[in-house]
């Protein structure tokens, strides 16, 4: 079990946002975290990342509280992609993805060796960012800088990967790409992976297990088909939804607002 | 005569050089379409150290041989041996050299805090003076020259003012057990307009004769430093270099923002600490020595950074040599007149125009 949630507490000031959150992941699994907005799932995800700490409970990776660990112990299993990147300037790509690599060396190991520069090529072989490897990061485009942000956080080969909202600024063909990018990382190599989703026809799509926020509380976990349910959608969303079995999995579709 | 022949041919070849290097690059982007290769970012990393030591090394020569008293090349290899003439000995090993000295250690010691405070607030207008050094130090020192006490201990009791002043700055722009960028620099600014209208209000009472001492101090100024001074400062100045250059992976995580940096693993607290800390070391010891050399800490970073881009592995070293070479360049331009002026003065005329150029070459470049 490479993550466990233990009656996490917490927020940006003593006012916990986030209130007795239980919860425990799988290896392999892809948990999606929805809610309406202020409901407290960014917020979850950046006690998960070590952003925020938190004010009670405890979050554990392979048994080990990660706000007490080293920090570069913890990034060298878990990794993030932000929704906002800050963009550095004068970086190529490759340079970029090979921070990634800066939790696994010692301090006085400054440039990558052997190893490291094939792991380097390889995050940025699945990202497909072969091509663009030695542009600079600012001249990409919004989907290609997301894959560099997320080539950077495979070369850091985390256990765990952590996406806030990773599909917000993308056109809806890049929004699938990089979906199936992700799930074919989690199929083929057990990646597990959480992200905060709010797109509820991609979260219920993609994901194995759904937890559903409402007011800093989880209000549900389970399979898309047994939280993504009318009565949860009106009372979390304030929503009138229609829930339709599809080829391409469950899809919500909002009739009112309520 | 002979000095000015050597600037010109100086001059000529920098324009030169510039011309080549825009050809090549134009040249190389052709060949290779869209895509700029690997190759390359080394390969200019290869300029800049040769053009930086090449500077460099000319710039010593000419500083060993001009002055109040010009030497000729032969005369001056001679003093350096030690031979000839007792007096051009002299002037040579206890005039010269250290004040050339000091001007290398003042000026890395600024290159090398300008960029690691642009790299920690990610602020490329960031300077050394931001976080409220000059005010800091340039009250006490204020205090001092109108109080007329411990005029010895000046030096000592500028890196004082700056380094309580940067603490108390530090202490203003904690947010949490972290350290707010914005904070930061609005801390810096806060406190820097209180010490200055103070600093403005002691120097309206003083005296002329103190308003000039005091005044030559605030620009800065290498006049007399020998190596009573380069032996006090240089050796914590060095180690202050060297441990500025090893912060050089924290600032490349820490350039991708907090929350990347966090999750890669940089202790987000103790880091800016540490870079802020040396960052301060280091300007607060180039104060000490010469007062408050404006422009080096800005433009030095700036315009290596253009050059070489942004890994701070290989922009610390070099923004420290690029202050190096400046300054002790803007030193020798400051005593080839009949009267020599404070190096401050100097910098300012050379670096005002040197920024907004380098401004310019930045815009045209983020438009294409």
């Amino acid at each position: 079990m490479p993550l466990e949630i233990q009656n996490l507490s917490g927020g940006y000031t003593t006012v916990p946002i986030i209130k007795d959150v239980n919860l425990n992941l799988e290896t392999g699994e892809w948990l999606s975290l929805v809610g309406a907005n202020g409901s407290g799932k960014s917020t979850f995800l950046k006690l998960l990342s070590r952003i925020l700490s938190p004010s009670q409970g405890a979050v554990l990776l392979d048994g080990k509280v990660i706000h007490s660990q080293p920090p570069n112990v913890v990034a060298q299993q878990l990794a993030l992609l932000p929704q906002q990147q800050t963009v550095p300037t004068g970086l190529s790509v490759r340079q970029l993805v090979s921070l990634g690599r800066t939790p696994h060396q010692p301090w006085w190991q400054w440039e990558l060796s052997g190893e490291d520069k094939q792991k380097v090529e390889n995050a940025i072989q699945k990202t497909r960012l072969e091509n663009l490897s030695n542009r600079p990061v600012e001249n990409l485009s919004g989907g290609e800088r997301q894959r560099a942000f997320l080539a950077l956080a495979l070369a850091q080969e985390p256990k765990v990967l952590l996406l806030d909202e990773p599909t917000t600024y993308l056109d809806i063909n890049y929004q699938l790409q990089l979906l199936e990018l992700l799930k074919e990382l989690n199929q083929q190599q057990q990646l597990t992976i959480v992200t905060v989703l709010h797109e509820l026809n991609l979260a219920a799509r993609y994901s194995d297990r759904i937890a559903l926020f409402n007011q800093g509380n989880l209000w549900d976990v389970g399979t898309p088909a047994t939280v993504l349910t009318p009565e949860a959608i009106s009372q979390v969303f304030g929503v009138k939804a229609l829930i339709i079995n599809t080829p391409v999995g469950l899809q919500v579709c909002a009739v009112s607002s309520l | 005569m002979e000095m000015s022949i050597h600037l010109l041919v100086l001059n000529r070849a920098a324009y030169y050089f510039r011309i080549y290097l825009d050809e090549k690059m134009k040249m190389l982007s052709k060949q290779s379409g869209k895509q700029v290769p690997e190759t390359l970012t080394q390969r200019r990393v290869f300029f800049a150290v040769m053009v930086l030591l090449l500077g460099l090394v000319l710039t010593l020569l000419l500083s060993l041989s001009q002055g109040a008293v010009p030497f000729s090349f032969d005369e001056m290899l001679q003093a350096l041996l030690r031979r000839g003439d007792p007096l051009k000995q002299t002037i040579l090993w206890d005039l010269r050299i250290p004040r050339i000295f000091a001007a290398m250690v003042v000026g890395a010691a600024l290159g090398m805090s300008g960029a690691l405070l642009q790299g920690m607030l990610r602020n490329s207008l960031a300077d050394p003076f931001i976080l409220g050094i000059s005010a800091g130090a340039g009250l006490v020192v204020i205090v001092m020259v109108v109080l007329q006490v411990f005029q010895a201990w000046i030096p000592l009791a500028a890196w004082i003012g700056a380094i309580i002043t940067t603490a108390i700055v530090i202490f203003l722009g904690r947010s949490g057990s972290k350290l707010s960028v914005e904070l930061l620099i609005l801390g810096g600014v806060a406190v820097s307009s209180l010490f200055g209208a103070v600093q403005s209000t002691l120097l309206l009472l003083a005296e002329d004769g103190q308003i000039q001492q005091a005044l030559n101090w605030l620009i800065g100024s290498l006049n007399g430093r020998g190596w009573r001074e380069v032996n006090a400062a240089a050796p914590y100045i060095i180690i202050a270099l060297i441990a500025g250059w090893l912060l050089a992976r924290s600032l490349n995580l820490l350039a991708l923002g907090d929350d990347l940096a966090v999750s890669l693993g940089v202790n987000l607290g103790r880091s800016r600490i540490l870079i802020a800390g040396v960052a301060t070391l280091l300007a607060a010891g180039a104060v000490s020595v010469s007062g408050l050399v404006g422009f080096i800490g800005l433009v030095v970073p700036h315009g290596v950074r253009l050059l070489v881009g942004n890994d701070h592995r290989i922009l610390l070293p070099l923004s420290a040599l690029g202050g190096a070479w400046l300054l002790m360049f803007a030193d020798l331009l400051s005593r080839l007149g009949s009267v020599e002026l404070p190096v401050g003065s100097v910098t300012a005329l050379l670096g005002s125009p040197l920024f907004i150029w380098l401004l310019y070459q930045r815009k045209t470049g983020t438009e294409n």
